[in-house]
């Protein structure tokens, strides 16, 4: 698009990838903001429905789609109180580490081939170190909140997600490994075609390690049975329980987001990505090219597909939410230290061993000549590898103010 | 991690020690049954210490007592325990009417135990859900609150009231059933019966639940009898005994004819124990598991009781008989009787001048002696064990107040 103003309209450089840059900003700010009231709403209707209870119904017709909404703007005309003793900077700035934390993470998260704010050369570890920036709001918000059970929950939370994040960072690698590449619009496009190419599927080491992941991704993301930080029959609220309007809802939308984000990871790494279980496009003949309309159509389709697979996710997580009930704080740290990192290391280990026996696959017919344990030719030098990253690297450097922007 | 060394629950073993604090954990906190306040001394995530305080649901409930006449009391006793007020109703009943030397009509004794039963089955299923809740599950709560709906539909129909009844009056009842309530009361049961299975299948079996009670909270037979713990908190312990069998005649004849099994541990097999969830290999006798479990056997025992009730109350032909008039004496001399309620042995203590006014009123709380064992409990757990000890003594802070 900015080439496209440049070279069509005649835009001044600096101006066209300011204003794309702004634009893709805006798109993810609200596309997402905008998600996380849909998720919110769902809760409200899911968590409804598995209580036996019908949830809201009145507001904005009778599915009550509006809830979240509404419950927007009572926060936004909330009195805002801050606790006398509390410090005030950082109570005030802490939901906005959180907010943006979570959001600012979106940046790097490919909704469809090419459909990403920003193509990284190391996606995963941008998305995953963005997304570990949260828990920096919640331990300013329990600790500037001057209250007790605040400081309990930002310890609590503190303890829980750097413990998760190491066998998250082990089942993530794995993904990684078996694309040769960091560049998460490279690991979906290597899923492409069936369902039996997602890496979910690849061996069964990848099978197991998916659920640990789903396992890291509810416990770092704060979700029952492990949001201990908010556990809130036994810290009131938690981190959490000094605010009260807009920087309570910040937080909220902070929570939501990040769980989609979680889950259109594992829809990336584990699940296709945008590819749907069935290579329709391909099946068809169709092509998926930039320039034309069927590469238009096919695009829209496998945002669809990522979307749907995210939201299944996020489904998923209430289901649980509502189900379970809450762990202790050392039975999560046991579930993580004792069982999460070992069984992740393990099959780290078996992924790559796999990954040394077939290198292309089991059913991979090709290999014909090639020796157990050989390196393929090339194997860097796909899409988004060595020479991909040199060809978005320019791109990298003016979409920087994408991040300054959602940072403000 | 703290680890508690040997028998001796204040030896506790830190690897890392941060400086203690001391934290309010109520009046309005979420999982403090009302307006319990506990202060925890804290060390990190492990509490040393605990202290429960009480009286802000003090209501002078017993000096009321003394003022207004035997019948005019009973209003009063529905806000003591609100969550099972015809018991409430019944033990303030019974006592006036020993002390009176009164007999309900067998029409009269019937309902009773029918509506007490059925009110035991209402507050079960709160202490039930509210655990539930305790340990951070949401939807047992509603699933325990949807049935208890049914419950309260079918007291507001014989009585018309649905939390504070004041039905089971001296001298009887203060009207008999409307018609087909038999019936509706039936067809409850039958839907309620499956219902139970799903309870078991959240809670009592759940993987997570069962960590979180099995083995916490362990309250030992001879501490609990030592704090005067009843109901619930002392069958779960192992000790075998229950007011509607081993209490005072006046009390007992009541349940005569019925037929029904303690639920307690006896030799290591709860009854009818092939029907029930097995008890996990976790589960010491008299932790929060087993309090939790007698009480989801007592739902069944109720009901069963209900059924009964039921048959014997529709063989009954004649009046139910009328309750004492409002300003009716009471005889010199002091009664004091303790009946089986949900959370417990509620007694209730009154002396009788020949006026209408008792002399002395006083109400012994079971809620009061389950909480006192808190203290001993809790030391040396979690900050997330205090919740789930504290639900499962399932107080009610009315009672405990007065």
């Amino acid at each position: 698009m900015a080439e496209y103003l440049i070279q069509t309209v005649g835009l001044p450089e600096w101006l066209a990838w300011s204003l794309m840059a702004g634009l893709s900003a805006v798109l993810i700010l609200n596309l997402m903001a905008g998600g996380a009231l849909v998720f919110i709403w769902a809760e409200r209707k899911v968590s409804a429905r598995i209580q036996d209870r019908l949830g809201p119904t009145r507001t904005g017709g009778s599915f009550g789609w509006l809830q979240s909404l509404a419950d927007g703007i009572k926060l936004l005309a909330k009195e805002d109180l801050m606790p006398a003793g509390a410090d005030g900077m950082l109570f005030r700035v802490a939901p906005y580490v959180s907010f943006c934390a979570s959001f600012a993470a979106f940046i790097g998260l490919p909704f469809a081939f090419d459909m990403v704010g920003l193509r990284l050369n190391v996606g995963v570890f941008y998305v995953v170190a963005v997304l570990g920036l949260e828990v920096f709001g919640v331990i300013l918000a329990g600790y500037a909140s001057a209250s007790k059970w605040s400081l309990f929950g930002a310890m609590r939370e503190a303890a829980q997600v750097v413990s998760y994040e190491v066998p998250l960072g082990m089942c993530i690698v794995v993904p990684v490994m078996l694309a040769g590449t960091m560049d998460l619009v490279t690991i979906g496009e290597k899923q492409a075609g069936w369902f039996t190419n997602w890496y979910v599927f690849h061996d069964p080491f990848t099978f197991v390690i998916f659920w640990v992941y789903v396992t890291c991704a509810v416990a770092s993301v704060n979700r029952a049975p492990f949001d201990l930080a908010e556990a809130e029959s036994e810290l009131v609220a938690g981190f959490h329980t000094e605010y009260s309007g807009l920087r309570w809802s910040f937080f909220f939308m902070a929570e939501y987001s990040s769980m989609f984000l979680v889950s259109g990871l594992a829809a990336v790494l584990f699940l296709g990505g945008w590819n749907g279980p069935i290579p329709v496009a391909s099946l068809l003949g169709l092509s998926d090219g930039t320039g034309d309309t069927t590469g238009v159509l096919v695009r829209l389709v496998g945002l669809g597909n990522l979307l749907g697979k995210a939201t299944l996710g996020v489904l998923i997580m209430m289901w649980i939410r509502w189900t379970l009930p809450r762990l202790r704080i050392d039975q999560v740290m046991t579930t993580c230290l004792k069982y999460c990192t070992p069984i992740a290391a393990v099959m780290f280990a078996g992924a790559m061993t796999w990954l040394w026996v077939f290198p292309g696959g089991v059913l991979d017919i090709d290999t014909g000549s090639r020796r157990p344990g050989e390196i393929r030719e090339g194997w860097l030098d796909g899409p988004g590898g060595r020479g991909a990253a040199a060809v978005s690297t320019p791109s990298s450097v003016p979409n920087n103010a994408a991040v300054a922007e959602v940072a403000e | 991690m703290s680890q508690v060394i040997d028998d001796d629950p204040r030896i506790i073993e830190f690897d890392v020690r941060t400086d203690e604090m001391l934290v309010n954990m109520g009046p309005q906190h979420p999982s403090t049954h009302g307006v319990l306040r506990l202060v925890l001394r804290t060390d990190g995530e492990i509490v040393s210490e605990i202290e429960p305080h009480i009286g802000y649901l003090h209501r002078c409930a017993e000096k009321i007592g003394e003022n207004v006449s035997a019948r005019q009391f009973i209003p009063y006793t529905d806000r003591m325990d609100y969550l099972a007020a015809m018991n409430m109703n019944l033990g303030w009943s019974l006592a006036v009417e020993k002390l009176m030397g009164l007999q309900v009509t067998e029409k009269a004794r019937h309902l009773r135990v029918l509506i007490s039963e059925f009110s035991r089955i209402a507050s079960h299923l709160v202490g039930m859900g509210a655990y539930g809740l305790d340990l951070g599950t949401f939807s047992p709560f509603l699933y325990a609150f949807r049935e208890r709906e049914k419950i309260l539909d079918l007291f507001e129909e014989a009585c018309g009231a649905r939390l504070t009844y004041s039905y089971i009056t001296v001298g009887g009842l203060t009207a008999d059933l409307p018609p087909g309530w038999l019936a509706r009361c039936e067809a409850f049961l039958d839907q309620f019966e499956p219902v139970i299975r799903e309870y078991h299948t959240l809670l009592t079996t759940n993987a997570i639940f069962v960590k979180r009670t099995a083995g916490i909270g362990v309250l030992s037979p001879e501490m609990a009898i030592n704090y005067g713990c009843s109901g619930p908190v002392l069958r779960g312990s192992g000790v075998d005994q229950d007011m509607r069998r081993d209490g005072e005649s006046i009390y007992t004849a009541m349940y005569d004819g019925y037929a029904f099994e303690v639920a307690v541990m006896k030799n290591g097999h709860y009854p009818q124990d092939h029907v029930y969830p097995a008890v996990p290999a976790d589960a010491v006798l008299g932790d929060c598991w087993h309090r939790f479990f007698v009480r989801m056997l007592e739902v069944v025992q109720s009901m069963d009781l209900v059924r009964q009730a039921i048959d014997r109350y529709s063989a009954c032909s004649g009046p139910l008989g009328e309750p004492v008039k409002v300003a009716e004496k009471l005889p010199k001399g002091d009664v004091y009787l303790e009946t089986e309620c949900p959370k417990g042995q509620m007694g209730f203590y009154l002396v009788g001048d020949g006026t209408a006014i008792p002399w002395r009123v006083r109400a012994r709380s079971s809620s009061f002696s389950n909480l006192s064992v808190l203290a001993e409990l809790c030391h040396g757990c979690l900050i997330a064990d205090v919740p789930a000890i504290v639900g499962s003594l399932d107080i009610v802070m009315g009672e405990i107040d007065r």
